[in-house]
């Protein structure tokens, strides 16, 4: 008798829903004349200097691979970039890895500490790949929801709430996507010291650190005994608007980077060479490149949110990243609805914010990462849109 | 960045920037933008509001030469008063004082090829204190003030990313 036929793709990749947004961003291509706040990118090309340098590096023949944990030059200035930043002192060789951008540092962090059944609590709304990373290393997202009255922040205690024996870790992502919140150190602290004392892991994804207005970013690993049990993974894409090259990294202990290494090495080998030489020279002397996007982004940060409550969505001020995320509620319309109605009747695209999580429902994802005019433009559009809603 | 500075590199990079647009992106009264822009123009912070424009694209070419100058310092003056004879000419575009194998370059801008020669030959180099002159015509312009006339790199992002 023949064999049952056996489904073609697994459980546990079957378990992951299909991504519902996927239709409207189909929608959004299909049409002409749009102006997007829906990309999650620097509009910037890669500075000039940090293209030429990696121009370079390919007539000399860097065509090869380099070592699986990343060229060791790059290792260092990282391990130099981390000490001058946060006062942290990572050993190149042995607690620092060089990934596929931090969507590849994500996946790596969760398959090296998950367990089938672990718990990892994390925000909700957050970045699309924390809970599915979870889930595909066989672990369960635990959501913990935040909101526009607490500014997005993750707190301690409804963390604690959550907590059961199953959890392994805490995933942070500040400042965040898609809210554009910050998080203050004094509340870091307070969720660091619940990690230590319940002997939790933070994987914290910091790829957004450079970009933060008028306040400083705490790094999680450089908080008082927090370097041994956090993941600290971040990266160039957004800072150094290098988004294509797909370099990130992870630092942690021995031990945890150990681990990553060893799923690193059989699926990926090593991240694009090319973009690792122009991450060794964004590091070098991208520093100037950085601040003046980062003044850029201020003035249209600025505009953009005083411009959304002007036009009647309430939007709390993002301290971080490139993102706005006004409230719609008043349209009485589902994120989903509005984000439609806008692309069809206005041609603006932004994201729904129950893109992210159910606490994203009744906002929208703006990003400000896009020409003054097209902000502008856009506001106006979304304003007689409002208006129309009766919001 | 200082408060002026910021105004400043807004209006260098559009001029046409309103002061009630400035003030959002930067996050200060209108009033005060308005203040600290009147005052740097009044104090010559602020020279003028040009455009830059792509002559050659509005059919209307133009000849240019850079003109190395050297030139005998007078005695007293420097470099300053021979520097004012040649800069009060319109036809003098620019002019800077440099170190190294010559002393003044000029940037000057006429109709025809002839006419900057012309300029060279029966005026520049003809005034007291010059003591000759190497003339380099300008054969392409390829970047203005910062901007790239050849044209600038198309965006090429996807429309919507989470």
């Amino acid at each position: 008798m023949p064999r049952k036929k056996p489904d073609i793709t697994s459980k546990r990749i079957n378990r992951i829903a299909p991504s519902g947004i996927r239709r409207f961003f189909d929608l959004v291509a299909s049409m002409e004349g749009v102006i997007s706040l829906g990309v999650g990118e620097p509009d910037f090309a890669t500075p000039w200097h940090i293209r030429e340098a990696a121009i370079y590096s390919l007539e000399k023949g860097y065509t090869m691979y380099t070592s699986n944990l990343g060229m060791p030059e790059l290792r260092r200035e990282l391990s130099r970039h981390l000490k001058e930043s946060y006062k942290l002192d990572y050993d190149p060789d042995t607690e620092l890895l060089i990934t596929v951008g931090v969507s590849e540092g994500v996946d790596l962090a969760t398959r090296a500490i998950l367990d089938p059944g672990d718990e990892v609590i994390m925000a909700d709304p957050s970045y699309v790949s924390y809970s599915s990373c979870v889930s595909l290393a066989g672990g369960k997202a635990v959501m913990v929801p935040t909101s526009q009255k607490n500014n997005f922040e993750l707190g301690a205690d409804d963390i604690e709430k959550k907590i059961t024996d199953k959890t392994k870790a805490i995933l942070i992502g500040y400042p965040a996507n898609p809210t554009g919140a910050v998080m203050s150190r004094d509340k870091l602290e307070r969720i660091a010291a619940v990690a230590h004392r319940r002997g939790l892991i933070i994987i914290s994804d910091e790829i957004y650190s450079s970009l933060v207005y008028g306040v400083e970013h705490t790094c999680a690993a450089s908080l008082p005994h927090m370097k041994d049990s956090t993941i600290l993974l971040g990266g160039f894409s957004k800072a150094y608007a290098m988004t294509g090259w797909r370099i990130g990294y992870a630092a942690g202990s021995k031990e945890v980077i150990a681990a990553m290494f060893k799923i690193h090495q059989y699926t990926i080998m090593c991240a694009p060479t090319m973009g690792q030489v122009a991450a060794i020279e964004a590091l070098k002397s991208g520093d100037d490149s950085v601040a003046e996007m980062v003044a850029d982004y201020n003035r249209r940060r600025l505009f953009m949110v005083k411009g959304l409550n002007k036009i009647g969505l309430p939007c709390f001020e993002p301290k971080g990243a490139f993102y706005a995320f006004p409230s719609i509620k008043t349209t009485g319309l589902s994120s989903e609805e509005f984000a439609e109605k806008l692309l069809m009747e206005e041609k603006v695209a932004v994201i729904p914010g129950s893109a992210f999580g159910e606490c994203g429902e009744g906002y929208i994802r703006c990003c400000y990462a896009t020409s003054l005019a097209d902000i502008e433009e856009a506001l106006k559009r979304m304003g007689r849109f409002v208006k129309r809603c009766g919001g | 960045m200082t408060k002026i500075n910021e105004i400043l590199k807004i209006l260098e990079n559009d001029a046409r920037t309103t002061p009630q647009k400035i003030a959002t992106m930067t996050g200060k009264p209108t009033a005060e933008v308005s203040k600290a822009i009147k005052k740097a123009e009044k104090d010559g912070t602020i020279l003028k509001y040009k455009t830059i424009v792509n002559w050659e694209k509005a059919g209307n070419e133009q000849v240019s030469a850079l003109i190395e100058v050297r030139v005998a310092p007078q005695r007293d003056v420097g470099f300053d008063s021979l520097a004012e004879r040649i800069y009060r000419f319109p036809e003098a575009r620019s002019l800077y004082l440099l170190s190294g194998t010559y002393d003044l370059l000029v940037l000057v801008t006429g109709k025809t090829m002839h006419e900057v020669a012309g300029f060279v030959t029966k005026k520049l180099a003809l005034i007291e204190g010059v003591q000759g002159t190497t003339t380099h015509f300008l054969l392409k312009r390829y970047k203005e003030d910062g901007e790239i006339l050849a044209g600038g790199e198309e965006t090429k992002r996807q429309p919507v990313i989470l």
